[in-house]
């Protein structure tokens, strides 16, 4: 036995030198692979946009958030570049909510794909800060022909401009169930006071006024967003957007207040706890079932597609739509959302991409298969499939006043806390000033 | 036995694998080119990223600026890492010696029961299922809605045998003449005297608990030596006016009234309503009376516990582990039981000792180091435990539940990108690992 050891344990000497070698022979590869993906795209810029479409080639890889039917319609935007380039080779990476993840480990690695959408600007504006992200200022001009200054200033950051908003999303939309509405003999709310009283009407008429996804933060977050702009104003918005007022600021107290009104339990379908676990789909199919379990469901343009797909209620018939309620009198406003187009790589097949992406053409190749809202403006409105999609898309592309989704703007981590706090603050909603102080506290290390 | 056991463990080090000790330099180097693809690809895979790991723990979260320590002084001033260390340490203490006592459980009662082999593959078929879609199927089961969630509605199935369920589970008094709560029975504000006439309005009804045929609801006449009233759903669309029955209002049928002494609270009579909602209590003597409707009309079916929920939450992860695990240690113990000697076993039993004594004695101490297996590659499995929580667990009660490793892939991705911090993580999870590791690594000596 001890002989036997011995020559063990010289094996092992032979071994961990092995893999010595062999982790050192990766460092050394791993650094060189680094230092050639920065050193290439500088060399293929400059003469890219002027060239005629048939001269561009070579291969891109998009990596996107769209997968199963989403995917599906941006793959035929793309079919639409590949008729007009055909020596381009494109490659869709679908990859869903992963993306942030797969982009952080691509930058880290030196090995991004070349282009990608992003859904927030902040994550956008981290990408920048890194130097992963190749400006866009070839295409300046189609952008600020074909999209409102608030679009394009999304992407903008120190004067350069890093994305193309390609979808765009409505978020001041509430949807409901009409045989819910009519059963209680309520009518579409304008004001917040309308809505509150409707939502006592539907209670008393045997139905749960709302239905709440709360298992994913950015349902409370988008609900936040709209009560917050409607009872502070833009400004305040923008102001608590950049943490230039606290989150303990009085407006913030405010808009939870108003949102407290909503979160009382038997509001709620299925009751607050149950609200925590309900993931978003199924808060939206769970107002359209019979007998209903919730009378609306405040959600974006895109429930729209969930509507469609998941439950067999007709759009116009079985479900409508009001525009998110004015409160005391605040003016028409749209929060939004929008995911941008950015360019991770430069070279002539990618600005072709992105000045493709840019153009109305592009945006009308979703917009006929639905479930798309383009922030283009010059979007001929007629490509959208039906009255209700078309009358949500005109009022985001048009908007004058439009804010970006505020959760979406911030750093990752106060993004996070603000999931968690408004979670938190579902379950309990009379603790205000804990929700905000935490929140603050958040924000401060965030924004350190 | 102990080879079944060995060659199931995780993370053996490449140590077992050499082959019988070689007698000369030939032989040396063939065993090490029999050894080098497996020491590449162990490179590649783990020791290089291990190193990296290491080596970026100690640099700031974009990287570059070499920051000592602060990682992980950040590490243990975390809140949510604290959580995570707390549930940690739950799972180590609970999940190890709950499936090694499983295991045994079954391995024992497999020897006994009919039916083995099927017993057998139904506590096995778990293992062989992904776990992350085990969490899926889990995080299934364990809404709170008894609609949804399998185990709540297991729960309410059964208790709906012996408890049973009011008619109108969901109906509130319209107005405040009616006192007191659903939960404990609604009785009406006012005495009534003979003459008298009871309005008792209901609003909130479901729709799956009003008439099946509606009747509209009838105020009665007053009886000069009796009371009679009305119990009505007091809602038509639009609200109506509250306390007042109206055109298009339905009686309730079949709601049992109670008549109470204002005197002594005694009940006096009972009758149940009709079609149209109208009641009549006839032949009382003179004297102030209440007129109420019973708890039992309102009883609610049981609403589920809250499995989800903060404090349930890693409880019922644990579950789902165990249901996965318990195969895994019933085979390995199993086939540890196969190979003890009979004759032991019959010997002990000749010598007059019970069977619980032959268990105590015999085979358990002659079963321990197929338990020390079990027991030691649960402790390393759990401490890394990821997918079984980022697939049950709803995102806004992950921080209640969280754990080490998915604290790590939290900050480190999911748009965090904190890869210092993330980094630092990884270390002390590895850290963690390294006694039980040692552990094993001597046993296998020791066993050779």
């Amino acid at each position: 036995m001890r002989e036997a050891n011995g020559v063990m344990r010289k094996h092992r000497w032979l071994l961990v030198l092995a893999l010595l070698v062999a982790a050192l022979a990766l460092l050394a590869a791993g650094c060189g692979g680094d230092d050639d993906e920065e050193a290439e795209p500088a060399a293929t810029t400059e003469e890219a946009t002027t060239e005629a479409a048939e001269d561009v080639t070579g291969s891109i890889k998009i990596a996107g958030l769209w997968t199963g039917g989403e995917g599906d319609s941006f793959k035929a935007v793309l079919a639409g570049f590949s008729e007009k380039y055909p020596d381009v080779k494109v490659t869709y990476q679908p990859a869903g909510e992963d993306l942030p993840t797969i982009l952080a480990t691509g930058v880290e690695g030196g090995n991004p794909p070349d282009l990608a959408s992003l859904s927030s600007p902040g994550v956008i504006k981290s990408f920048v800060d890194k130097g992963a992200l190749q400006p866009i200022d070839f295409a300046i001009d189609a952008l600020k022909e074909n999209y409102s200054e608030g679009f394009v200033n999304l992407t903008t950051f120190d004067g350069k401009t890093y994305g193309v908003v390609f979808k765009g999303a409505n978020k001041s939309t509430v949807w409901y169930n009409t045989q819910a509405f009519e059963d209680a003999g309520v009518e579409a709310p304008t004001t917040w006071d309308e809505l509150l009283e409707a939502g006592d009407t539907l209670k008393a008429s045997g139905v749960t006024p709302y239905s709440v996804g709360a298992a994913e933060g950015w349902t409370l977050t988008d609900l936040f967003e709209n009560v917050y702009l409607r009872t502070a104003g833009g400004e305040k918005y923008d102001q608590l957007a950049a943490h230039e007022i606290p989150w303990t600021d009085p407006s913030v107290k405010d808009a939870l207040t108003e949102m407290a009104k909503i979160f009382q339990s038997d509001n709620i379908a299925g009751g607050t706890s149950s609200a925590l676990q309900t993931d978003f789909p199924t808060s939206v199919t769970q107002v359209f079932t019979d007998p209903p379990k919730a009378a609306m469901v405040m959600g974006g343009d895109f429930v729209g597609t969930f509507i469609t797909t998941e439950t067999k209620a007709k759009i116009g018939e079985d479900a409508d739509v009001f525009t998110f309620p004015s409160i005391n009198d605040s003016p028409p406003v749209v929060v939004g959302a929008g995911d941008s187009i950015v360019m991770f790589k430069d070279s002539p097949a990618a600005r072709a991409m992105v000045s493709y992406l840019a153009s109305p053409e592009a945006a009308e190749l979703w917009a006929k298969r639905g479930g798309f809202s383009s922030p283009n403006k010059n979007l001929d409105e007629a490509a959208y499939p039906d009255d209700i999609t078309r009358k949500l898309a005109s009022e985001l592309a048009q908007a004058e006043t439009f804010r970006f989704d505020l959760s979406d703007l911030q750093p990752a981590v106060l993004n996070d806390a603000l999931f968690a706090e408004l979670a938190n603050f579902v379950k309990n909603p009379d603790d205000i000033d804990g929700v905000t102080g935490k929140l603050e506290a958040a924000a401060k290390k965030a924004y350190k | 036995m102990s080879s079944t056991g060995s060659s199931t463990v995780t993370a053996a080090p490449p140590v077992t694998e050499v082959p019988p000790p070689p007698s000369s330099r030939g032989k040396h180097a063939i065993s090490l080119a029999f050894l080098a693809p497996a020491i590449f690809f162990l490179g590649v895979w783990v020791v290089y990223p291990a190193i990296r790991t290491l080596i970026r723990s100690f640099y700031s979260d974009r990287g570059g600026e070499f920051v000592w320590f602060e990682n992980y002084e950040a590490l243990f001033r975390d809140e949510t890492i604290q959580t995570a260390i707390k549930n940690n340490v739950i799972w180590v203490l609970v999940v190890p010696a709950g499936v090694t006592a499983l295991g045994l459980l079954f391995a024992v009662l497999t020897e006994r029961v009919p039916w083995a082999p099927a017993f057998k593959v139904a506590v096995f078929v778990p293992l062989a299922v992904s776990l992350f879609a085990v969490g899926v199927i889990w995080r299934i089961m364990y809404q709170q809605d008894p609609d949804r969630g399998a185990i709540n509605a297991g729960i309410v199935a059964v208790q709906g045998i012996f408890t049973e369920q009011g008619a109108l589970t969901t109906a509130k008094p319209s107005t405040d003449a009616l006192a007191g709560s659903p939960e404990g029975g609604l009785t009406l504000e006012k005495t009534v005297q003979q003459g008298g006439v009871a309005l008792l309005g209901l609003t909130a009804i479901k729709a799956g608990e009003l008439p099946a045929e509606p009747e509209q609801a009838v105020t009665p006449e007053a009886t000069p030596d009796g009371i009679t009233g009305v119990v009505w759903r007091d809602f038509k669309p639009g609200g109506g006016t509250p306390g007042e029955v109206e055109q298009d209002e339905v009686g309730l049928g079949g709601v049992t009234i109670k008549l109470r002494s204002a005197a002594d609270g005694k009940t006096v009579d009972s009758t149940t309503s009709n079609a149209d909602g109208s009641f009549a209590f006839e032949g009382l003597e003179e004297g102030d009376y209440r007129v109420a409707i019973g708890k039992e009309t309102f009883s609610k079916p049981f609403q589920g516990f809250n499995w989800l929920g903060d404090q349930l939450i890693t409880p019922a992860l644990l579950i789902a582990f165990l249901w996965v695990q318990a195969g895994f240690a019933m085979v390995i113990t199993a086939a540890g039981l196969a190979a003890i000697p009979r004759d032991l076993l019959e010997a002990a039993r000749t010598d007059g000792g019970t069977e619980w004594q032959v268990f105590r004695r015999i085979t358990v101490p002659q079963l321990m180091p197929v338990l020390i297996v079990v027991l030691v590659t649960q402790i390393i499995g759990v401490l890394k435990v990821f997918d079984l929580v980022v697939s049950i667990v709803p995102a806004s009660r992950r921080d209640s539940a969280t754990v080490i490793a998915v604290e790590m892939w939290e900050r480190s991705f999911s748009g965090q990108n904190r890869f210092g911090f993330g980094a630092a993580i990884s270390t002390f999870m590895f850290v963690l690992f390294i006694p039980f590791l040692v552990l094993n690594i001597r046993r296998f000596k020791r066993e050779n």
